[in-house]
Formats: structure tokens, C-alpha cells, sequence
């Protein structure tokens, strides 16, 4: 019972493994959408589970449960969203892929040791290697992409393997609480920072965290819509809970670990917006926009206490629906998935679909962090806690980010509502669309304005 | 209950009521398809606010300072954010300003409106919710969160039914006002660190140390000036006015405007007081300069739309002038400068929509001459511009006698250019006048105002003169808030 969603997600894979052996189906996308809502009441079911497995290396608990019913929940979405128009090549192989990947971080959120958390991160990563260069249409750029991933995740894989190389030699462990038990002691030199810095690199590369942010325009651009649609949103959460569970087991706020995230924050918002200021492609805009957020999202690890960990939950899971909602209106408006949307192809939606350009409002809105949507409820849960923990600077640092960011989001509803276009063809949703949709605005606007039931169960889960 | 709230005598939230009602008709008109009805209902769920807000405005008792009608519901409790509501004297008046300002931008959309006319009535429900619900809120997130909220239909208002320039216009405004939003909220949660609550009252009169003070200051003027907007900031404005359609114009003249003035005398004054008096003088100076520049760039202006939004710069100056003359006059002007430029500037708006709507353009010499043959459009022009100079006898005129008074006796320079700065708006807004009533010889065949727009311009006309000739009733509302918050002030200064 404990493992089920895991046991589930990998029965999900191994049977789409078997499909591809078969001829194509149409009917495939029912059975995914099916199989995945059944796995996510799964993951629902199992949140009260309790465990400890292989010598405590594996730890069910309330938080690794919560955050696996996150990841259950994008990638549902994920499968969701997914469109037959814009096909992408091995259908079946592709749902495995997708499963394989939600399985590893699945286990990656409840690993407490080095290396099952080291298999579990290459279980998810080397799934998400095949899938990028799975799209049909016939540019390299896909190609392109599927190699830059390929070299730039192998190579962040193998910094972190060499962090953790240190940590193992002065920790004499590779359990997780040994190692943050004597983090004090290793902080005092500088080896020992370094060391926990290439051991997180990995999760700063899953997170497209500064310095480790510059693969994800080049793929955002190259992948397909609903490979893109995972890699930015699903991988980060357990990156988050990653970093999460290492500072909760952290004892003490260590200063000079929240110097580096600081200066890894500041820089990863700022070059995130103001990059994103000058982008046409759509993914490539989210792609820098997903760098601003990481950093956003280092506010909350920065305090080291329950508060700030439970903001930042609070914030991946916004993050999450946000996100999502964002690259549905991008796939929807690209139904054949050969080119890229660009902003110009924006103009007039509001006309062409009211529920789409509202869509594209809210989520554009929330990610620039405007009331009362969750994006600001999100925002204001990390200034809070790190301006509590006495980070100032970064508080206005992010303040300030905060208002650059504006200009691009809101670039985005200003072309979709107030620039009209030579292609008034009205953009028909399907009835299940439509109600993604409204799924999607009630979701966000729910967060924000009545965050309490959420932040509350992060904060007992911490 | 805490003890600055009195009870509400209703037995239910009456305050809840007059915010979520706007609300209620935006859900209504989500499943309407036809025109008329949707303007109708848009109509009248304004006149249910307005009935309900003067409900408010008959119960409520100008007696005490304490904030009525309390309603108090935990929201966040992790935060310790409550829903919290309340009014007083500072308050009620604008909240019955914008319930009446509402329903009238309804109404003069009624013709100019034909594209997306349910989109448009939504927004202006949307933004009355918010307006309403700013001046309402005595919890800083729930504030926050109404004063960013209406950013967004503001913005869709200008950069969906706009003119030409909209694009520009609706950006500037939308990121001016954020910016100085963002120090809004980095003071708000300074604040909440030191008092361990985000209740506004809570917050009011504690001795704060002086260099927090100062900078809680900073990142609350910025905010405010920038709404309000004081003299370096105001570029935004006039763009933002003149490329709003009609109804835009109003909502932003009469009610965004008094938002940045609001929170100067709600939030500044009492929490940070020792800043506020140590910045008395330099808000002082940039009062006088937007009074005086404003002036004198109105003198040059040829287009209608632009010569007012200039204009609404240099009253705005007159009432920041009030508020930091720091005497109870003082306050007293600038709250009747507040209801009376809402009052004013929005009708000489509805004015220009009017006479747009004929001529299709907003140049002075397109619309000049008109007293010959639009003597109705010219008599209420004339009223509310006469009342824009503060022509003894209209509304204006009382309160910049209040805000001159308290001037003079802070400062006589302040005083002497405040009556330079009071000169030339009377000149520009007379060759105004004279080029609309007497400006060409041609005869062209408009036709004067119809009864719709005589139906919402006479409960304007009729506020201009009631105020300016028995100021009584109004002043009496806001004295005892107005005069408890003078005597907190004295006792911390000294």
C-alpha cells in the first residue's frame, strides 16, 4: 500500500511499453487520460501512507507524499492537455516516457540518500533525454535540442557526482540527516560550501536555476509543446522538494549556503526578466520566465525554517498550475505543433476565443504575481518569510524584478485583447478544453484568494 | 472585535454587501447576450450599490472616529491576515463618491460602447468591486489586494477600448502604478514584522523609531504619489486619460485619483507620522510646483481631453497641500478637494465624451462655438468649469479656501504661490470656456443633450452647487475623524 503510486506509475509505463510494440491506436489517448486519473486518485489515496524502506534510504511520509500527489497532478494535466493535433512521434513510447520520468522523481522525493537520490534523478532525466527529440515536425531543432539537453544534463549529473564525492568524504555518509547533521562543521571551510553547491547542481540544472539556466530556452524551443509543457513544470517540483527536504533537515540557518542561493537568486530573476524582455518565440519567453521563477522560488529555502519551506511549496504548486495553464493556451493555438507560436500569433485571440485570451490573462497576470491571483499570493508568502529571515536585499531585488516582469507578461494580454489581427478565424474548444480551461482560471484565482487550506497542510508537512 | 471597530447595527455584513454587489451583476451579465440588457444590468446593479452605500451614509454616525460597520473574519490565520472591514469618516464619502460616479459611467457608455459591450460592463463592475473594497479594507493584504486588482480591469478598459494611442497609454499606466505598488508591499510586510499583524488600525499611532519611520515613508509615497500623481510622477496621466474611452477618463479622475491622496491621509499620516512631518515640507514644494506647472501647461494645451487631465495634476497638488499643511483645515480642504475634484473633473470628462460623441474629435477648435446651438451642453459646461477654478459659490471653491487657509498659516510663500497656481487655472479654464461658448461663427446641426445625458449630469450639477453653497452636512461626516486624527498627531510630534 505505501508504495503504491509508485508501483502504479511504473505499471503505467511498462504497459505503454507493451503498446508500442502494437499497431497505432487512436484510442490511446483515452486510455492514458484514463490510467493517469485513476493513478492520481491513487497518489490521493496513499497520502496517508507512513514508511521507511531499505535501511532508511527510501521515506514515505506526509511530505514526500504530498509532493508525489503534486507530481501526480501535473503529470495527469500533462496527459491531459495532450492534444492528437499536435502528434508527436512513438505515441506510446512517448506516454512510457512520460510515466518513467513522474515514476523517478516520484522516488526522487522520497529518497533521504545520496545515491538513490542519484538513480532516481537519472530514472526521470534520461526519459526526458529520449522524449525531447520526439516531435514531428521536420526542423533539426528538436534534434538540436535532445543533444544540448543530453550533454548539458550529463554534465550537471556528473558535477553533482563529484559534489557529492566531498560530501561523502567529510560527512562519511551518504544518508542525507548524517550529512546535514554536520553541516556546520564543513561550512566553516570553504571546501565544504563548494561542496553542497556542486552537489545541488543537478536540481539547480532541473530547476534552471543561475548559473545552471542556460539549457532551457534552446529546449523550451526545440521540444514539442507537451514535452516542454512537462520538462518546465513537473521536474521542478521535485527539485523544490528536494531542496526542501534539505533544509528542513538543515539544524541552523547556515549563512554562508544562503549568501551563494542569494546571489544565485538575484541574478537568476534579473537575467531572466530582462532576457525575457526581448523574446518573440513564446517557449523561449517562458523558458526565461521559468528562470525568474527559480529564482523567486530560492526566497523561501533562504530562511531555513518551516515558514519558508511551506512558502515555497506553497509556491512550486502555483508555479505548477500557472505554468500550466500558460503552455495549454500555447498548445492549443499551435494545434498542428510544427511551428513554434510566436507573440504575433496572439493577436486577435481574444476575439477568435474569449475563454483562451481569459486563460492567457489569468495565468499571464499570476506570473507576474498581480492580486488576486496565486502567482501573488505565491510571491507575497516568500517576501514575507525572507524578509522575516532578514534578507532585505533580495526582497527588493525581487520587488523590483517583480515590475520588468510586467512589461513581457503583459505584453501577452495586450497583443491577445488590444491588437487585432488579419486572422479572425474564430478558435473552436472542444467541450473538454473548454473546461480545462475554467479548471485552470478557477485554480489559480482559488490559490489566491484563499490560500489557507494548502499553505496550512505544507506547513504540518514540513 | 477589536476596540477600533464599533459593531455594525445591521444584522448582516452591509459592508460586504456594497462591495459584492457590483459583483453579483458581474456574475448576471456573464449569461446575457443582448446588448441592452446587459447595459441594463450594469445600470442597475450600480443603483443597488448606491442604494445600499446610502444606507450606509444615513446609519452612519459622525460622532465617533472609530471605523463602523465593522465586519472581521479571519482569512490567512498562518499570516494572521484578516478580512477586515470598516469606515469612517474619511472613508464613507468616498465610497459614496464611487458608488455614484459608477452607475453614471454605465450610463454615458450607453451609445459610445459597440464593440464587446458585455466585456466593457464587466470591467466597470469589476472596478467599482475593488474601488469600493479599497476604501474599505482595514487589513493591508486585503487593501493590497483590492488596490493591485484594480489595476487589471483599469488596464483592459484603456488598452481594449482606447484610443489611438492606447497601447502606450495602458502600459504606462499599468507599470507606473506597479511600481510603486511593489514599496507598497515591502512596507506593508516591514510593518507586519514589527506589529505581528497586517490590521491597519493596529498599526496606527505606535512610536515607531524614526529611521523606520523614514523609510516606510519612502516606499509608501512612492506608491501613493505615483496614484495620485504628485508632480515628477505624473507623466502617466495625461496619457492615460487621454486615451481612455469616456467612462475610463471618469473612473480614473474621479476615484483612482483620490486612492494615492486616500492612502497618504489613511496610511502616512497616522502610521508614520514623524516621517510625515519631517517630509511636510518637500510633499509641500511638489505640490505647489504640480500645482503651478500643471497650470501653466493647460494654458498650452489644444486638445480638451489633455487640457483636464492636466488640470486634475494641479488640483491633486491642492489637496496633497492640505494633507501636509497638517492642520485641521488643512484636512478638511483636501477631503472636500477629494469629493469635489471627483465630482468636477469627472462631469467636465462626461462633458468632452458628450460633445466626442458628436464631432468624433477631442481638439478644442473642433468643438469650439457651440453656445449657439447647444445652450443645455453650455450651461452645465460652464457650471463645471466655473467649479473647476473654484468660482465662489461651487464646490470647489469651499474646499480651496479651506486648503489656502491652512497654507497660509503653515507658510506664506506656500500660501502666496497656491493663489498664483489658483489664478492661472482660472485662466485656462476661461479660454476654455470662451472658445467652446464663442470659439467659431459656423453653424453646424448637432444636436444638444438628450435625456440620458441630462439624467446623468444633473445629480453632478446639483452636488456642485449643494456643496458649494451649504457645505455643512459634508463637512460635519468627516470632522470628528479628521479632527481625532489632528490631535493624535499633535500628541506624537511633541
Amino acid at each position: 500500500m505505501t508504495l503504491l503510486p509508485e508501483l502504479y506509475m511504473f505499471l503505467f509505463s511498462v504497459f505503454f511499453l507493451f503498446l508500442s510494440v502494437g499497431k497505432k491506436r487512436t484510442s490511446l489517448f483515452t486510455a492514458a487520460r484514463v490510467l493517469a486519473l485513476v493513478g492520481f486518485f491513487i497518489t490521493l489515496v496513499c497520502s496517508g501512507a507512513r514508511g521507511v524502506f531499505f535501511a532508511g534510504a527510501y521515506q514515505v511520509d506526509f511530505f514526500s507524499q504530498i509532493f508525489k500527489v503534486l507530481l501526480s497532478a501535473g503529470f495527469t494535466l500533462v496527459v491531459f492537455m495532450f492534444e492528437k493535433e499536435n502528434e508527436v512521434e512513438n505515441l506510446p513510447e512517448f506516454f512510457m516516457f512520460l510515466g518513467f520520468s513522474t515514476l523517478g522523481l516520484m522516488i526522487l522525493v522520497s529518497s533521504v540518500e545520496l545515491i538513490s537520490i542519484v538513480v532516481s534523478l537519472e530514472i526521470s532525466s534520461f526519459s526526458l533525454y529520449a522524449i525531447v527529440p520526439l516531435r514531428k515536425a521536420q526542423t533539426r531543432t528538436q534534434i538540436e535540442a535532445a543533444m544540448k539537453y543530453l550533454f548539458f544534463g550529463a554534465i550537471s549529473t556528473g558535477i553533482m557526482l563529484y559534489g557529492m564525492g566531498y560530501l561523502y568524504g567529510m560527512a562519511h555518509s551518504t544518508y542525507l540527516p548524517d550529512i546535514m547533521a554536520r553541516l556546520p562543521q564543513f561550512l566553516s571551510q570553504p571546501l565544504g560550501v563548494l561542496a553542497i553547491i556542486l552537489a545541488l547542481s543537478a536540481f539547480f540544472f532541473k530547476l534552471s536555476l543561475f548559473p545552471l539556466h542556460f539549457w532551457a530556452p534552446d529546449i523550451y524551443e526545440g521540444a514539442s509543446d507537451a514535452t516542454t509543457t512537462f520538462i518546465a513544470t513537473v521536474p521542478k517540483i521535485a527539485a523544490t522538494a528536494l531542496l526542501i527536504r534539505l533544509a528542513m533537515l538543515a539544524s541552523s540557518s547556515p549563512a554562508q549556503l544562503a549568501t551563494v542561493i542569494i546571489v544565485f537568486a538575484a541574478f537568476s530573476m534579473t537575467l531572466g526578466n530582462l532576457v525575457g524582455l526581448v523574446q518573440k518565440d513564446l517557449k523561449r519567453l517562458l523558458a526565461y520566465s521559468g528562470i525568474a521563477h527559480a529564482g523567486y522560488l530560492m526566497m523561501g529555502l533562504l530562511s531555513f525554517n518551516r515558514e519558508g519551506n511551506a512558502a515555497a511549496a506553497y509556491y512550486i504548486a502555483v508555479y505548477l498550475f500557472m505554468n500550466l495553464a500558460l503552455f495549454y493556451v500555447v498548445m492549443l493555438l499551435s494545434r498542428r505543433g510544427e511551428k513554434n507560436v510566436t507573440i504575433n500569433d496572439l493577436s486577435g485571440l481574444a476575439r477568435r476565443s474569449p475563454l483562451l485570451a481569459l486563460t492567457l490573462a489569468v495565468a499571464a497576470f499570476s506570473l507576474a504575481g498581480i492580486p488576486p491571483t496565486g502567482g501573488f499570493t505565491g510571491k507575497f508568502f516568500l517576501f514575507v518569510t525572507a524578509f522575516k529571515a532578514g534578507y532585505l536585499a533580495i526582497v527588493i531585488i525581487a520587488a523590483v524584478n517583480t515590475v520588468i516582469s510586467l512589461f513581457y507578461y503583459l505584453n501577452l494580454v495586450r497583443v491577445s485583447y488590444s491588437r487585432e489581427s488579419e486572422e479572425l478565424r474564430p478558435l473552436a474548444l472542444a467541450f473538454h478544453e473548454k473546461v480545462l480551461c475554467c479548471v485552470f482560471n478557477i485554480v489559480i484565482i482559488y490559490l489566491g484568494l484563499m490560500p489557507f487550506g494548502l499553505i496550512d497542510l505544507f506547513r504540518d508537512a514540513m | 472585535m477589536s476596540p477600533y471597530l464599533t459593531m455594525n447595527p445591521f444584522g448582516f455584513p452591509i459592508l460586504s454587501t456594497v462591495i459584492f454587489l457590483p459583483l453579483a451583476g458581474v456574475f448576471f451579465i456573464l449569461f446575457l447576450k443582448d446588448g441592452n440588457k446587459i447595459k441594463t444590468t450594469a445600470f442597475v446593479a450600480g443603483l443597488l450599490t448606491l442604494a445600499a452605500s446610502l444606507i450606509l451614509f444615513f446609519n452612519f454616525d459622525a460622532g465617533t472616529p472609530l471605523f463602523q460597520f465593522g465586519e472581521s473574519l479571519a482569512w490567512i490565520p498562518a499570516y494572521n491576515i484578516t478580512y477586515a472591514l470598516g469606515v469612517d469618516g474619511i472613508s464613507i464619502m468616498l465610497i459614496v463618491l464611487t458608488t455614484m460616479i459608477s452607475p453614471l459611467c454605465v450610463l454615458c457608455s450607453w451609445k459610445a460602447i459597440e464593440k464587446r459591450v458585455k466585456e466593457f460592463m464587466i470591467c466597470i463592475l469589476l472596478m467599482e468591486t475593488a474601488m469600493i473594497g479599497v476604501f474599505c479594507a482595514l487589513d493591508f493584504i486585503l487593501f493590497y489586494v483590492f488596490w493591485e486588482a484594480m489595476l487589471i480591469p483599469m488596464y483592459l478598459l484603456i488598452a481594449v477600448w482606447g484610443g489611438p494611442n492606447k497601447d502606450y497609454a495602458s502600459l504606462k499606466f499599468f507599470i507606473y502604478t506597479l511600481f510603486g505598488s511593489v514599496f507598497l508591499l515591502v512596507a506593508i510586510i516591514a510593518l507586519y514584522l514589527v506589529n505581528g499583524t497586517f490590521s491597519i488600525p493596529e498599526a496606527m499611532f505606535k512610536g515607531y523609531s524614526f529611521t523606520f519611520q523614514i523609510w516606510v515613508f519612502l516606499a509608501f509615497a512612492i506608491a501613493f504619489a505615483i496614484k495620485v500623481p504628485m508632480f515628477p510622477f505624473h507623466t502617466w496621466l495625461p496619457a492615460a486619460h487621454t486615451e481612455a474611452p469616456t467612462a475610463g477618463s471618469v473612473l480614473l479622475a474621479s476615484i483612482l485619483l483620490k486612492m494615492g491622496t486616500y492612502g497618504f491621509i489613511r496610511f502616512c499620516l497616522p502610521i508614520v507620522p514623524l516621517a510625515s512631518i519631517y517630509f511636510a515640507p518637500f510633499m509641500i514644494a511638489l505640490s505647489i510646483v504640480a500645482i503651478i506647472y500643471a497650470g501653466f501647461v493647460c494654458l498650452s494645451q489644444t486638445d480638451m481631453k489633455k487640457l483636464i487631465a492636466y488640470s486634475s495634476v494641479a488640483h491633486m497638488g491642492f489637496v496633497t497641500l492640505g494633507i501636509f499643511t497638517f492642520t485641521v483645515y488643512g484636512f478638511m480642504g483636501a477631503m472636500l478637494q477629494m469629493l469635489n475634484h471627483g465630482v468636477t473633473t469627472g462631469a467636465l470628462f462626461l462633458m468632452v465624451g458628450i460633445i466626442y460623441e458628436r464631432t468624433h474629435s477631442r481638439q478644442i477648435y473642433d468643438n469650439a462655438g457651440l453656445g449657439k446651438f447647444m445652450p443645455a451642453y453650455m450651461g452645465f459646461f460652464g457650471l463645471f468649469a466655473l467649479s473647476s477654478f473654484a468660482f465662489p459659490g461651487t464646490n470647489s471653491f469651499v474646499g480651496e479656501l479651506y486648503v489656502l487657509i491652512s497654507a497660509f498659516v503653515r507658510s506664506r510663500t506656500a500660501g502666496f504661490f497656491a493663489v498664483v497656481g489658483a489664478v492661472v487655472a482660472a485662466a485656462y479654464m476661461l479660454k476654455l470656456l470662451k472658445q467652446i461658448a464663442w470659439g467659431r461663427e459656423d453653424k453646424r446641426d448637432f444636436k444638444d443633450l438628450n435625456v440620458r445625458e441630462f439624467v446623468y449630469l444633473t445629480p453632478l450639477a446639483i452636488f456642485v452647487l449643494w456643496v458649494g453653497l451649504f457645505p455643512a452636512p459634508f463637512v460635519r461626516v468627516m470632522e470628528t475623524t479628521l479632527v481625532h486624527l489632528f490631535m493624535q498627531l499633535n500628541k506624537l510630534s511633541q
